[in-house]
């Protein structure tokens, strides 16, 4: 950990404690806040998921790795990690694909560049409930405005957060939605980074359109790329607005991701599951933490700081 | 759009994958057009339809093949808006919410950025460490005991229960520890010659010159905290101290019959947001890119 180069030792004391004291005078209310609500939380999430519960959710009695194994076997659960699997990829791949894409388009000399980047920006205002409900209205079987284009080209009515084939891409669609401008910003960053030399002296040498793209552009987009994919994947995995307001996890469990499941399990339908609940919050937490770590990981050796 | 912004940006070589002027390159050209055009009407299509379709008749936007231009314009939608929820209430409460956290955010968060920096430590790199985990959390797999303790301690459906578990981040921290170190050391030792202690060198020299990292992360922090979800729909119970991302829920039950009170309530949510997207652009491209590599 880099020391902070303002540290020299004072020598007048004018602080009752020092400045030492006062260091953690200034840590304190931050420190309070994170012992409190997410410290003691890690700790009693997995105190309570190994524990089983009354109905109203009191843990009862230990049954150590009882709920871990439960979900092992539950093919219910296996098939929440298919689908939070699926749902990951089919939000992260069209999300970071497609900003890329519009990146290397928006490169161009074209007209009107930045007001197509203001436009690319303007999902940004959305939060999670507002975007669902225009969504909502969009996907409305009988009223919405996609089935109403459809049936223009003579397509059927589509049922699309009702049909067990359509729910979860359409749920996964307003999600890539949401995200696009996010990710159009950060690599446009990324772009905006890359050294003009670089690109000067490529050019020079005879580079250019997707030759360029492909051999400089790509390349050295590199970090900024996989910085974007495991924050958009952890980002995925935690999505749980649009999936409540679209579908709550339907039909017949169609759409029900890690997310979801921790909230039916324990907030839903007056369950209050905690201990089934916390295991599957526990799973959650492994997962997560897996993607950080493979991001330090590799963040350790390939990025270079500035 | 003129020539003027094109030129602007000129001086920088393009990496576009478009260069020559060859007829096949032309071609490309149009293609690169027909491409970016596709995007930006999918991407704010959505924009556009929920602030049109807020100020559409129900006969409108359930008319066959479906209107995409208002006829006429009303202001019903609004006002069954207004009606079906406490919106104005719930309006207050995500304000009240979202205002508290991002002070108290701002708070927590300087002090601890100033104790990085400026104040001797010894346990600095495990302390630092305790702030960067808290980062790596995912809130949703803690809400479970968080929920018993706030309902625990009385403040289930309460504002301190909205509030109360946001008032400090390890992110907050974490930027202005990088915007404070970018402040030569001589100051600090000018301050002290002056006599200034700390105190009064956080909050009349740093802080005033940090002002774009502060604006930065109370643009990021507001808007986070007005657009919550998970949080506010489990800790509130009552309409009344529901926000308005809560409440433009219970709008979509009535959806079926009128689209138009949902776009309305959705437009109503927007201003805020919106503004501060239109206004505070270049801050958020800052804020949100903080955690990025460089």
């Amino acid at each position: 950990m880099p020391t902070a180069p303002h540290t020299a030792p004072h020598p007048r004391r004018r602080h009752r404690w020092g400045e030492h004291g006062l260091a953690w005078a200034f840590l304190l209310p931050s420190l309070v806040v994170f012992v409190l609500f997410i410290g003691y939380p890690l700790g009693r999430t997995l105190y309570l998921s190994a524990h089983a519960n009354d109905l109203f959710g009191a843990p009862s009695r230990y049954v150590g790795w009882q709920h871990y194994t439960d979900l092992l076997t539950s093919a219910d659960f296996r098939r929440t990690l298919v689908t939070t699997a699926l749902f990951t990829l089919l939000t992260v791949v069209p999300g970071v694909l497609g900003a890329l894409v519009l990146v290397l388009l928006l490169e161009n000399r074209i007209r009107g560049v930045r007001l197509l980047r203001s436009a690319f920006a303007l999902p940004f205002a959305f939060s999670v409930a507002s975007a669902s409900v225009v969504f909502a209205v969009f996907f409305n079987p009988a009223s919405g405005v996609i089935n109403g284009l459809l049936s223009h080209l003579g397509l059927g009515p589509v049922g699309w957060l009702t049909d067990d084939r359509y729910a979860l891409v359409s749920v996964a669609a307003t999600t890539v939605w949401m995200s696009l401008g996010y990710n159009v910003l950060v690599l446009s960053a990324g772009v905006g980074s890359i050294p003009g030399e670089l690109l000067e002296a490529a050019r020079l040498d005879g580079a250019s359109g997707l030759r360029l793209a492909r051999s400089i552009t790509v390349p050295m987009l590199g970090p900024h790329l996989f910085f974007l994919t495991v924050v958009s994947t952890v980002h995925s995995l935690q999505s749980f607005g649009q999936i409540h307001i679209l579908t709550k996890g339907g039909p017949d469990g169609a759409t029900r991701t890690l997310v979801y499941s921790v909230y039916e399990k324990a907030f839903a339908y007056g369950s209050s599951d905690f201990g089934t609940a916390s295991a599957q919050a526990v799973v959650l937490l492994v997962v997560v933490l897996a993607c950080t770590a493979v991001q330090f990981g590799v963040l350790e050796r390939k990025v270079h700081y500035a | 759009m003129s020539s003027i912004a094109t030129e602007a940006e000129a001086p920088r070589p393009r990496t576009g994958v478009l260069a020559g002027r060859s007829p096949r390159d032309l071609l490309a050209r149009a293609a690169v057009y027909l491409v970016l055009a596709a995007a930006v009407v999918t991407v704010a299509f959505p924009v556009y339809y929920a602030i049109a379709g807020a100020f559409m008749s129900p006969s409108e936007l359930s008319s066959y093949p479906p209107a995409l231009v208002p006829h006429s314009v009303t202001g019903r939608n609004f006002s069954g808006a207004v009606d079906t929820i406490p919106l104005v209430r719930q309006y207050a409460n995500s304000a009240i919410t979202a205002t508290a956290i991002t002070l108290a955010q701002l708070f927590t968060s300087i002090l601890a950025a100033y104790a990085f920096v400026f104040l001797p430590l010894r346990a600095r790199a495990v302390v630092f460490g305790v702030f960067l985990a808290t980062l790596m959390v995912p809130w949703e797999a803690i809400i479970i005991p968080n929920y018993l303790t706030l309902s625990d301690w009385g403040f289930g459906n309460t504002y301190f229960g909205l509030v109360l578990p946001f008032l400090a981040s390890g992110f907050g921290t974490f930027m202005l520890r990088q915007s404070f170190r970018q402040l030569p050391a001589e100051l600090r030792d000018a301050a002290r010659i002056d006599g200034a202690g700390h105190w009064r060198f956080l909050w009349r020299i740093v802080v005033p010159l940090n002002k774009p990292a502060l604006a930065a992360l109370s643009i990021y922090v507001f808007l986070s905290a007005w657009n919550q979800y998970f949080w506010p729909l489990i800790i509130t119970r009552t309409a009344n101290m529901q926000t308005l991302q809560i409440g433009l829920t219970s709008l979509r039950d009535s959806e079926m019959s009128d689209p138009g009170l949902i776009l309305a309530g959705v437009v109503l949510s927007l201003l805020p947001t919106l503004a501060l997207v239109v206004f505070g652009q270049r801050f958020i491209v800052r804020g949100l890119t903080a955690g990025a590599v460089r």
